[in-house]
């Protein structure tokens, strides 16, 4: 049984910083990603917000800066098993490995909502509804494809935010805090594309938290002309030229709105991984949606309840990626804190 | 006297410090879930009387938090409690019983007065 100084489960952002960190100062350090490449997230993204950096430049300095002869990289592998042997965490994989471990950090991230489960919204029964990940793949290949054809009019395109996210009907009472600058984002993006179209977007609250976020919404309305609208959506139903039309309130003028769209993406929430739902209740550290939680979010917030089981990223509450590789950058410091005092 | 057609121009300010907020306490404990509402606009845009009429759950709920019973009660007798919003409410307000609750104290209320 091969023993590690520190083993990391989830390959994406959070977990290649952390090891990039770590094998940095010389700790043995072995990486479990469930899929086939590593990067997690960072592969689905095109550009990130607020400033499009190619989300492939961010995955390229992680992979280039770990240090190589300290670091293990096992992907397609999953974790099934997670115990304290000793004064060790031994962990077991899908293929029936064993590993030894003085301590665990977990980062398996999140998963989007599901958005078949928002049932009114048509998602994967109208092909001109789509989800954020969806319209992600769209852009990197620098083409937006409508299902239906036209010559003769302008395109719309409508953004739909909350889905799944600040929503009681489907068991999730959080806001996302991503979404709504994603959506900005993307509005620019697709009228980068299509210039001669015109992009709605529906909000309840629009969370312009972070820095340069206010910023880059004022010039989607300035130099983009995307349009806000503030009322959640109700329904979307078909149109006879196989369109969308969709119902919302205008809350600021009290009146009911419908309009007709050509592609209506919908900004799905984030959601603890599945992995992050294993690892948080075999471990005994999950919260009421399965996140693991850390042991105090001011002052201990890379710990858990089990002494050498460290957390970082969006497998413990809803993250930017910036805000992700800073926590693991935290992480990385209380492991070898942790790991120095053995 | 001569009517010119003139008349004084009423203030449109809603004046709190004369609202009315003594049913607020009984509407929570009758419909708890009152509070929750974030003025989404879900329920209106799903609301068939809202389609034809001014009438919305949006403003009847907003009407009760600033104590505008006098106003509320004729607005109240528009919802046909169908119920359709209530599938639609992502705070998964009560919004059928908020109405009939509000009905039933405004009415007493009003009738008192």
């Amino acid at each position: 049984m091969e023993k590690f100084d520190i083993i990391i489960i989830g390959g994406g952002p959070a977990g290649l910083n952390a090891a990039m960190r770590l094998s940095n100062m010389n700790y043995k350090t072995l990486v479990l990603e469930k899929e086939k490449v590593i990067g997690g997230k960072l592969n689905q993204w095109d550009k990130l917000f607020p400033d499009f950096t190619p989300a492939i430049d961010v995955l390229k300095y992680l992979t280039e800066n770990i240090k190589q002869e300290n670091t293990q990289i096992s992907t397609s592998t999953s974790v099934t098993k997670i115990d304290k042997s000793d004064n060790l965490w031994k962990v077991t994989d899908s293929n029936n490995n064993e590993y030894l471990a003085d301590a665990v950090l977990i980062t398996t991230g999140f998963d989007v909502f599901d958005a078949r489960r928002k049932e009114e919204y048509g998602y994967g029964i109208y092909p001109c509804v789509i989800t954020s990940v969806d319209l992600e793949k769209m852009l990197e290949t620098g083409t937006i494809n409508f299902p239906i054809e036209t010559s003769d009019r302008r395109r719309r395109i409508a953004f739909i935010q909350c889905v799944g996210s600040r929503d009681e009907k489907s068991g999730n009472h959080f806001c996302s805090r991503n979404c709504c600058i994603c959506a900005v984002k993307q509005a620019i993006e697709v009228k980068e594309v299509v210039p001669d179209s015109d992009v709605y977007c529906f909000y309840m609250d629009l969370r312009m938290f972070g820095q340069h976020y206010e910023e880059l919404y004022r010039r989607s309305q300035q130099e983009f002309n995307v349009n806000f609208v503030r009322g959640r959506v109700s329904e979307i139903a078909p149109t006879f030229d196989n369109r969308v039309v969709l119902k919302a309130e205008d809350t600021l003028l009290s009146r009911p709105v419908k309009m007709t769209f050509d592609l209506v993406v919908l900004m799905v929430g984030m959601n603890p991984s599945e992995g992050t739902k294993t690892l948080s209740s075999l471990l005994d550290i999950n919260d009421e949606y399965g996140y693991v939680v850390s042991q105090d979010e001011h002052v201990a917030d890379n710990l858990t309840n089990k002494a050498g089981v460290f957390v970082a990223g969006t497998c413990k509450r809803q993250l930017t990626v910036p805000e992700t590789m800073k926590d693991a950058d935290s992480a990385a410091i209380e492991i070898a804190n942790f790991l120095n005092r053995r | 006297m001569i009517k010119f057609g003139y008349a004084p121009v009423v203030s449109r300010t809603l004046d709190l410090d004369s609202s009315d907020f003594s049913l607020r306490d009984e509407l929570i404990r009758e419909v708890p879930s009152y509070k929750k509402c974030i003025g989404c606009g879900g329920c209106t845009s799903t609301c068939s009387a809202h389609q034809h009429t001014e009438f919305s759950i949006l403003r009847c709920n907003m009407l009760f938090r600033r104590g505008k019973y006098d106003v509320l009660e004729k607005e109240l007798d528009k919802c046909m409690l169908c119920g359709k919003c209530l599938l639609v409410c992502p705070r998964n307000v009560n919004t059928r019983d908020m109405i009939i609750k509000m009905r039933l104290l405004v009415q007493h209320k009003n009738k008192k007065q």
